[in-house]
């Protein structure tokens, strides 16, 4: 009769017969080896996005895209476009911005942005004027959001300077902080901060970098000093 | 979850779908896990926003224990799936020789002491946190382990005689 405690030494577990080596070690090697999984964390982020859409659980959806200026961010809430990040941005920054800003059940769905996908492949293509996907204009306040609900309406291959931005939102000396404000845009391309130039034809500032603006302004042919 | 402080459910599932999955594998039957893995994510993103941000992991490890309990009381309803449990039971689809025995016999155990077994040893986590897990103290937490581990032992000392 063999009691229990006796199997706990290796020696006396090899006596009962090669496989009877069933002490703790062994164990924990066995457990471990199962343990170790590797997950499809994509395949886990598309089932759940769909079925999180479903319920109304996601408060961020967001994705990349690729793009002639690189891979870009796009974020929405169900009010609609929200976040647009340049490639060389900090993606997982904007997120976590959105997750403090908006809410913390932000989600990966790129189904969401099939039709912002095909407009802005159409637009980099030169064969799309404008966008049609609503905006949500929430992480915008103040003089910001009216310069930029006035920078919406600029047409495209037109430019506004600075100054003129400034005056059709109300304050026509304040033309600096309308600068700034086009600098914090939050959905740069889709609400086109890239149209606003300086009084002297000069580009300016932008937050996609110079060459971003000079290429989307290239795409809509406008005329450039 | 203070909004300063929330991460993005994203990363969140990022930073911890392989313990949740690990841990899993040795809980339910291995044709389950998977969809125990999407339900565990889904209630955890369903209760985010009143997640108060502390031991993320302890949090979703016991959303994932109680996921894994409502599955094997599924499958345990479900007379025509009993046959097969036998062989599933001892997830991943049992290897030939030890480890596979060692499944089966893991398989086996009281559902606390192989939760305690399966975070200690799969998942090298403290027995603080796997108390967290099973709701109880640190040296509950330990004594389950041991436990789990000695009636291990015994059932192969039976098997060896």
């Amino acid at each position: 009769m063999t009691s229990p405690r006796e199997s706990t030494n290796p020696s006396n577990a090899r006596k009962q017969g090669g496989a009877g080596a069933f002490d703790e070690g062994l164990i924990r090697e066995a457990i471990g080896r199962t343990a170790r999984v590797e997950v499809d964390d994509s395949g886990l982020s598309r089932v759940l996005a769909g079925r999180a859409d479903a319920e109304g659980l996601i408060e961020v959806a967001y994705c990349e895209v690729d793009s002639p200026l690189g891979r870009l961010l796009v974020a929405a809430t169900d009010r609609g476009l929200v976040r647009v990040g340049w490639a060389n941005d900090d993606h997982d920054l904007i997120l976590g911005e959105l997750a403090a800003s908006i809410g913390p059940r932000v989600v990966e769905a790129p189904a969401r942005f099939d039709p912002l996908r095909t407009e802005l492949d159409e637009y980099f293509a030169g064969s799309r004027r404008s966008f049609e996907q609503p905006l949500d204009w929430r992480l915008s306040g103040g003089f910001t959001r009216e310069v930029l609900h006035r920078t919406a309406e600029i047409p495209f291959g037109e430019t506004r300077t600075y100054a003129e931005i400034a005056t059709a939102a109300g304050s026509p000396r304040a033309y600096r902080a309308a600068g700034s404000a086009l600098g914090a845009n939050p959905i740069p391309i889709v609400v086109p901060c890239h149209r606003v130039l300086r009084t002297n034809g000069g580009l300016g500032g932008y937050g996609g970098g110079i060459e971003a603006k000079r290429a989307l302004l290239r795409i809509e042919r406008a005329e450039l000093t | 979850m203070s909004q300063s402080q929330a991460i993005p459910f994203s990363r969140f599932v990022t930073e911890h779908s392989a313990a949740v999955a690990g841990f899993l594998r040795g809980m339910v039957a291995y044709h389950d896990a998977e969809e125990c893995l999407q339900e565990t994510f889904l209630a955890a993103l369903r209760a985010y926003d009143s997640f108060d941000g502390s031991n993320p992991r302890a949090w979703v490890l016991t959303i994932a224990r109680n996921k894994a309990i409502d599955s094997e009381r599924a499958r345990g309803r479900r007379p025509d799936l009993l046959a097969e449990t036998e062989q599933l039971l001892a997830s991943p689809p049992p290897d030939e020789g030890l480890d596979a025995e060692i499944w089966l016999e893991v398989a086996a155990l009281p559902e606390k002491q192989r939760v305690a077994l399966v975070l200690r040893y799969g998942l090298d986590l403290r027995y603080r946190e796997i108390g967290a897990v099973l709701a109880c103290s640190e040296a509950a937490a330990r004594r389950s382990a041991h436990e789990g581990i000695s009636k291990l032992r015994d059932r192969r000392t039976e098997m060896a005689r």
